[in-house]
């Protein structure tokens, strides 16, 4: 049991990282990230690389689904629209990727402003047709505006590189995508404790409230869009220069649902909740696919035709059973466990 | 060939093809106005009906009529186990959750179709007519224009089941108002099953008849995509609203598949239902709800 931790001001008391326990914790942590791509092996590597690009996507949809309350169908193509910036900007402007991989935000960022102006008028299911438009409207651009995208060739991108430093190896690309998931992921969550960030949870929580306690609801409203599509247009510039290629089917629907997915399952307004999310889509398909050949022998079909549809039936299940029984996500369970704890063995 | 009668049979076939999006698109109407849930599975339900009745007509060779009641019969029962199963104990939660779990449930009838019935495509029985007709001297082919048939005949009967009817009366009340159709002696939440079983089967027909005029994939359900911007568009509560509109996004679709190229096609409905939502936010026929703070 914990005892002794009392907050004499407000602002330890809403700080992040409230005491030398955080701190330590905080410290090992950032030696353990550091140190696991010298001692993981190549496989874990990847996941870990491709698990920071979709925290750093899922807690900007978290920013804007999750806090703001604003349902958006349309991350998938907001990530898209980053992947497309970075590979165009790197491939014809040949721009390093640490002016690339900004613009990708911004880029993203203002398109997801411009698709958020319906949801000054609309709520609820109209803005999520709108933002499903959207969705469609960006796929069809990815896949006819050749010039830009490469149509259905798609961009091949050369690796990132930095005073001839090429990101090129595992563990190289690692770095790459876990310094910025850390920050983004800090700034999120630093900025709930500003006076965006609550206005924010004010919009979330009635928007015509707060509008009458004075939250200025076009502004906060597109900010919220152009932060989450910001997150998703860097996750993407990201994805575009771990895969080295950007397709406008790797940014369709099913990755707008995928990490709506991540969220809802996360936990939706927390940050901590949407690393969770993120963690478990990422895991899943992995653990699904051990599974799968681990039965193979056992199964009437091939292994590999039964994987895709199995893990369609086997996403949808988890979907409805973490909705019904745990509606705020994984985050409550973790929370619930942290108290069993932290009151174990005096309760009872 | 003269250009007028071009744009005339272009016209023609978007129009009978919107039949079809009319008849799905009453099902979300049914179940959004009864339940309020805007049920992202839809198209799964569809081609779920649409396999049932393959499974039924083509791998037990049944005649097409028994076949397409037993498989409206198991798709209701899959709509009434849906409704009860996972919609019930989710009554009162946010939209987003109620949007995440019906694509959770979609999910999970599409993967479990792939790995009963395989991905690639299947022809369903010729139960629909092949040959064209002329109308005046506009050439319409018969398939679509028997299916535009039975779908207007199916899309009558439900309006005038949902007028006149007991159930549908009952069914009208709960639309209007819970708690006083529930204060006034209807059991709503029978009716909340009854709704998704009435979508289950417009879900089915329709499946059954675009399956008919191609063929019969998985994804199947993927025209209910384009059926969410017809709804938009006609506004959410409306019946006559999204009768109008799905004839119009049909015809819509149709017309600019024909001038600008295919690819334009399947935006059509939602560049259309962006405009409309810059312009009239809560659609074409549907009521701006008064709020309270």
């Amino acid at each position: 049991m914990r005892i002794g931790h009392f907050s004499h001001s407000y602002a330890r008391d809403e700080a992040i990282v409230a005491d030398r326990r955080g701190w330590t914790l905080v410290i090992v942590l950032a030696a353990l990230v550091v140190a696991f791509p010298f001692v993981a092996p190549t496989y874990w590597l990847y996941l870990a690389s491709l698990l920071a690009i979709n925290v750093i996507s899922t807690v900007g949809l978290n920013i804007t689904t999750g806090y703001t309350g604003l349902l958006s169908l349309g991350h998938g193509a907001f990530m898209g629209v980053g992947a497309y910036t970075a590979g165009y900007l790197a491939l014809q402007h040949g721009m390093p990727f640490y002016f690339t991989i900004p613009l990708a935000g911004v880029v993203a960022a203002l398109t997801g402003a411009a698709f958020g102006l319906p949801s000054l008028r609309i709520r609820g299911l109209y803005l999520v047709i709108a933002t499903l438009a959207a969705q469609f409207l960006l796929g069809f651009v990815f896949q006819n505006w050749t010039a830009v995208t490469g149509g259905l060739n798609g961009l091949k991108l050369p690796p990132a590189e930095f005073l001839g430093f090429r990101f090129d190896t595992d563990t190289r690309l690692f770095f790459l995508v876990v310094v910025p998931a850390a920050a983004l992921t800090l700034f999120a969550a630093n900025l709930f404790r500003t006076r965006v960030g609550r206005a924010f949870i004010a919009i979330r929580e009635r928007d015509l409230t707060a509008e009458v306690l004075g939250v200025e609801l076009v502004r906060y409203k597109l900010s919220s869009f152009a932060l989450g599509a910001f997150y998703a247009g860097v996750a993407g510039g990201l994805m575009a220069y771990f895969f080295r290629i950007v397709t406008s089917e790797q940014y369709g629907l099913q990755v707008s649902v995928f990490f709506l997915a991540a969220v809802v399952v996360g936990g939706m307004g927390s940050i901590f909740g949407s690393i969770l999310g993120a963690l478990f889509m990422t895991i899943l398909p992995e653990v699904l696919r051990a599974v799968v050949n681990i039965a193979a022998p056992f199964l009437p079909m091939k292994a590999a035709l039964v994987l895709a549809p199995l893990r369609e039936t086997v996403f949808g299940l988890l979907l409805v059973l973490f909705l019904i029984f745990s509606p705020r996500g994984i985050v409550e369970m973790w929370r619930r466990g942290r108290f069993a704890l932290s009151v174990w063995p005096f309760r009872n | 060939m003269d250009p007028i009668l071009l744009f005339f049979e272009y016209s023609m076939l978007g129009i009978l093809s919107g039949g079809i999006y009319t008849l799905v698109a009453l099902g979300f109407i049914l179940i959004f106005k009864a339940s309020g849930v805007f049920n992202f599975a839809m198209g799964e339900m569809m081609m779920a009906g649409t396999y049932a009745f393959y499974l039924f007509a083509v791998i037990l060779g049944l005649h097409w009529v028994p076949s397409l009641a037993l498989g409206i019969v198991a798709c209701c029962g899959l709509a009434w186990l849906i409704e009860r199963a996972v919609l019930r104990p989710m009554l009162g939660q946010p939209t987003i959750a109620l949007v995440m779990v019906t694509f959770g449930v979609g999910f999970m009838l599409r993967g479990i179709a792939t790995m009963a019935f395989g991905s690639e495509a299947h022809q369903l029985p010729e139960i629909l007519p092949r040959d064209p007709f002329f109308l005046g001297s506009i050439f319409v082919p018969g398939k679509p224009a028997r299916g535009f048939a039975l779908a207007v005949a199916v899309c009558v009967s439900l309006i005038l089941f949902f007028r006149y009817s007991r159930v549908g009366i009952a069914l009208r009340a709960t639309a209007a108002d819970q708690i006083t159709a529930y204060s006034m002696g209807i059991d709503v939440r029978r009716i909340f099953g009854v709704t998704w079983m009435a979508a289950a089967a417009a879900g089915t027909l329709a499946g059954v008849i675009a399956a008919a005029v191609t063929s019969l994939t998985p994804d199947l359900g993927s025209i209910a995509l384009n059926v969410l911007a017809v709804v938009i568009l006609g506004g959410l509560n409306s019946v006559g609203g999204v009768i109008v509109s799905g004839l119009f996004i049909g015809w819509l679709e149709s017309v600019t598949g024909a001038y600008f190229g295919g690819m334009y096609r399947d935006i059509t409905p939602y560049i259309a239902v962006l405009i409309m939502l810059m312009i009239r936010p809560h659609g074409l026929f549907g009521t701006k709800p008064v709020e309270r703070i």
